[in-house]
This record gives C-alpha cells, structure tokens and sequence, in this order.
C-alpha cells in the first residue's frame, strides 16, 4: 500500500479576459503562486505536469519553467478538453503516488476567445454540417442532455435556471471570480436564448484564467509541515464506455457514475460525507444531472433537490460556492485545478465570505467532452 | 467513375446511399455477433469488440424523437433557430439530425414524438454543380 499524497500549495489567478498576456505568462503567475502558498521555489520541484487546450502544442510547460526557472525536470504537457487540468493534476498525483517523486507542480492554464464552442463540422466540400444534422455546439448538446433529464423525470426549466441563480449569487463571496453579479430567476429565464432550455446566464463564462497546485508524497509534508496540507484521498478518470447512445449524442453521465463510484470506493466513502462539491457546471443543465451522477441525491430527485436549497451555501451540500464554471469562469484547461483550489481553501478553513463551516471532505468534478471525466476526493489533514 | 456514382447527387454523409432505383436510403454497419449497428466505419465492435466483418444494413425510416434542443445562437451564417435531435429510429440505432417541418418551439416539438426520415436536396451544389442531398427528421403523420 503506497503512502498518502497532499497538496502543499495551491492557487488560482482571479479569472478574466487577458488577450494582450501570453499563455506562458498567465500559467507562470499560478505557478509562482501555488510555490509561494507551499512556501517552496522551482528548484525544490521534480516535475511538471501541464494542463491545457488550445496551446498544447506549443510546450506551454517548458515555456513556464522559460518564465520561473528552467531546472530540466520532466515536463508533461496534457491536454483533454475540459478535463485537461484534472488530468495534469492526476498525472502529478500518479507520479507522486508511485514513489517516483516526493515534490512536483501541476499547473492548468487556458486563454480563450468569446463565443461558442463547438465544432461547425464542414468537410471538405466546405458545408457547415451545423444545422444540417442538428447541433454539436457545446450549449445545444448539453442542452439535449437537460431535456432528457426532463423527459424521464418532468424537470422544468425553471429547475434549470435556479442552478444560473444560485452559482452567480456564490460567485458574489468570491473575489476570484470573473463576475461578481446576482442574477435572479427573471433575468435568468428572460436572459437570451442560446439553445433551450440554456439561456445566455445559463452557460458558462469563456475566460482566461490559471490554476496550480504543489502536489508532496507524506515523508515530504511531514518533514515541510503538515500545517495547511490538504490529503487527496482519491483520484479517479475516465472515459466513455459503450453506452447506448453514447456516438450520437455524448453520454456525460455513465463516465461521471464511473468516476464518482470509482472515488467513492477509493476514499472509503460515500456521497453523504462529502461536505462540499465542485462540480462541472459548464451549462445549467448539467449541474441538475450531475447531482444524480454524483449520487448527491436519488435518481429522479435533483430537481426537487435544487428547490430544497441543499446545494446553496449552508445548505445540506453546498455545490459549486466558487460560483462555478457558469460566473468565476471556465478556463478550459485551468478549471480542474481551479477547483482543487476551491475545495482546498475550504478544507483549510480559508475560505472568507463563503467558507463552508466545518468543512472535513470535498470532492472536484470535470468533464471533457470525448469524454474525459476526472473526479478527485479532498481531505482536510 | 461508374455509371452509377455519376447518376446519384452527392450526399452530405458517407451512410446516405441511393438504391438501384435511385432511391435514396440510410446504411448501417450491424455487428454480427452482437447486431449492434452504427453509421461509420471501424475496426471492430465498440459493444462486443468483436472484429468479425460488419454487414450493410438498410436503416429504417422511422423512429422516435428521444430529446432535443432548439438552437437560437450559432455559428455566424448557420439558419437559426432549429431543432437539433436526437432520434432513435426503431429497432435500430439513434440518429443526430435536424427536426424539420415543426415550429421550433417547445410547445410544439415534444420528446416521445413519431419522427421520420426524409431527404432533401440542399441548396449547395458541388463543383459539377450538382445539388447535394441530405437527411432531416420530421413529425410523422399518426
């Protein structure tokens, strides 16, 4: 049995739109930061684990250490959509884990246009199939995804909106957060159209942003100081499995069961002790469905259980208190770290305005469309 | 180039095939262990994994609108708003298309609803200038 692994130092920038920054220079600024949160520098560090998307092919790792200090470790740079950043978190974790290492950084970083995501899918004849064969923009197929939640179990839009209205409320108690705004239920509803049931205030922020973490095995934390640790108690990832209607329209759910049973089993726990929940919010839809996946509350249920309150700060299980991928952001590849961040600071008790009283043990969940779906368990030492 | 290929229009997908009377039809590719179908190619079974040779299959032309969404905002150029769906054409496999000849809107379109598949000729035409064909769902009549 190999030791436990901790996070020693973790950070994220506040996120925004920085389109005159470099990649480099955004992921360096996260990295400096979760070493001065470890009280550690690059020279201490054995290895580098990047997460990304749009520059993965660019060697965004080694042109950070290019900004903080090139020491020649191993640099691994990842990319897996959305879930990029988990997975580079992961591979920390595994190299950790594995006794290989005793230090290492992972680090996630993404800088963003605006507007949709998705793919127009034109082939060679230069016709876009969008529109032709339905939509595999990101809002329309999470959409799709919301209304077969309805279709089995009659939830409404408005259960979909509350999901906007409680995470932009959240990102209020968050300076860290792109927006700072209240939205309530009107607005949301009324806001524009994007694909139904998902209104503008409904779908996530595209933003830049950067997340890392100091990741240490437990003969390292011991000899820093355990003081402000956090032990990681699982990790898990995924991918799809053969489902029934996973190559048509992309099963989010099955890998995010398989993920969750798989940290659950790993932890030693199940979903009623996990105090606080980051979860991938990047459509409203797909946060109702996740409280299900996640087995926050019974199949059919999560509805009702958005109406309870039980996802709100101080309620039964607070879920996305960051204010989630829909107002702090959604940084492609920075957001599985970003909510380590999240889930960390509460465990440390450090967490301000929206702190979590008593907080004991998290759990972060991401979801790259392919499907990649990466979910780790937090503990406060 | 056969006389055939040169009497069938160009599809938007590769599965769109025309009969011999011209008529044209949606192929699968069924497993023949496990019968699973798909609409492209691969290697071997996704379910069952098994790499026996997969068997051509005529894709039925009915089906049932298994969920939805109706797109107000996309790509600039692209007609909105439509209905994206996804449909699961009876005893076979499910289908992504466009749901037409419906008002996009939810009041109208219901998931549950009897679709079928139509094929339409598109405005775009390829550099011989023929016009492409491609498949949509609509609402099927009771």
């Amino acid at each position: 049995m190999s030791e436990d692994v901790y996070v020693l130092g973790v950070d994220m920038i506040k996120f925004g739109r920085f389109p005159h920054r470099t990649i480099d220079g955004l992921g360096a600024e996260a990295a400096l930061l979760a070493l001065d949160d470890a009280g550690l520098g690059i020279r201490d560090m054995q290895a580098l684990y990047l997460g990304n998307v749009g520059h993965v092919t660019q060697f965004v790792g080694q042109k950070i250490l290019q900004q903080i200090g090139q020491t020649g470790i191993p640099v691994v740079n990842c990319t897996n959509a959305c879930a990029s950043g988990a997975t580079a978190f992961r591979e920390a974790y595994l190299a950790v884990k594995s006794g290989e290492f005793d230090l290492v950084l992972a680090v996630g970083v993404e800088q963003m246009g605006k507007g949709l995501l998705g793919n127009a899918g034109g082939g060679d004849d230069g016709i876009p199939r969008e529109g032709l064969l339905g939509s595999r923009l990101m809002p329309a197929l999470f959409a799709e995804v919301g209304m077969e939640h309805s279709r089995k179990y009659g939830t409404k839009p408005e259960h979909f909106a509350k999901v906007s209205v409680k995470n932009h409320h959240h990102s209020t108690l968050n300076p860290k957060a792109m927006y700072q705004i209240e939205t309530p239920l009107e607005e949301v509803m009324g806001a524009e159209m994007i694909a139904y049931p998902n209104t503008k205030l409904m779908c996530s922020v595209n933003v830049d942003g950067s997340a890392a973490a100091v990741i240490a095995s437990a003969k390292k934390a011991r000899e820093l100081g355990m003081g402000r640790a956090v032990r990681v108690r699982a990790s898990a990832l995924t991918s799809d499995r053969f489902t029934q209607r996973d190559l048509t329209l992309p099963d989010f759910n099955t890998c995010t069961r398989d993920a969750a049973r798989i940290a659950y089993e790993k932890a030693g726990i199940g979903p009623q002790d996990i105090n606080l929940v980051e979860l991938h919010d990047c459509f409203a839809t797909a946060e109702i469905v996740h409280y299900e996946n996640l087995g926050l509350c019974g199949e059919g249920e999560a509805g009702a259980f958005i109406d309870s309150g039980a996802t709100w700060l101080g309620g039964k299980v607070p879920v996305n208190v960051s204010g989630g991928l829909l107002s702090k952001g959604h940084p492609l590849g920075a957001t599985g770290i970003a909510n380590i961040y999240e889930v960390a600071t509460h465990l440390r008790g450090e967490a301000g305005a929206r702190q979590v009283e008593g907080a004991r043990l998290g759990l972060t969940h991401v979801l790259g469309l392919g499907q990649a779906c990466a979910v780790h368990v937090l503990e406060k030492v | 180039m056969s006389d055939a290929a040169l009497a069938n229009p160009p599809t938007i997908v590769p599965f769109l095939k025309f009969g011999a009377d011209g008529a044209p039809y949606l192929e699968g590719q069924q497993c023949a262990d496990c019968g699973e179908i798909y609409t492209t190619e691969r290697m071997a079974c996704s379910k069952c994994f098994s790499r026996k040779p997969f068997k051509a299959v005529k894709l039925p032309t009915t089906g049932e609108l298994y969920t939805f969404s109706i797109v107000h905002r996309s790509y600039p150029g692209i007609k909105v708003p439509f209905v994206s769906a996804t449909v699961d054409l009876d005893a076979a496999c499910s289908l992504k298309g466009t749901l037409i000849d419906v008002e996009p809107d939810p009041n109208h379109v219901k998931t549950g609803m009897k679709v079928e598949v139509v094929f339409r000729e598109l405005e775009h035409r390829n550099k011989e200038g023929r016009t492409y064909v491609s498949y949509f769902f609509r609402p099927r009549q009771a």
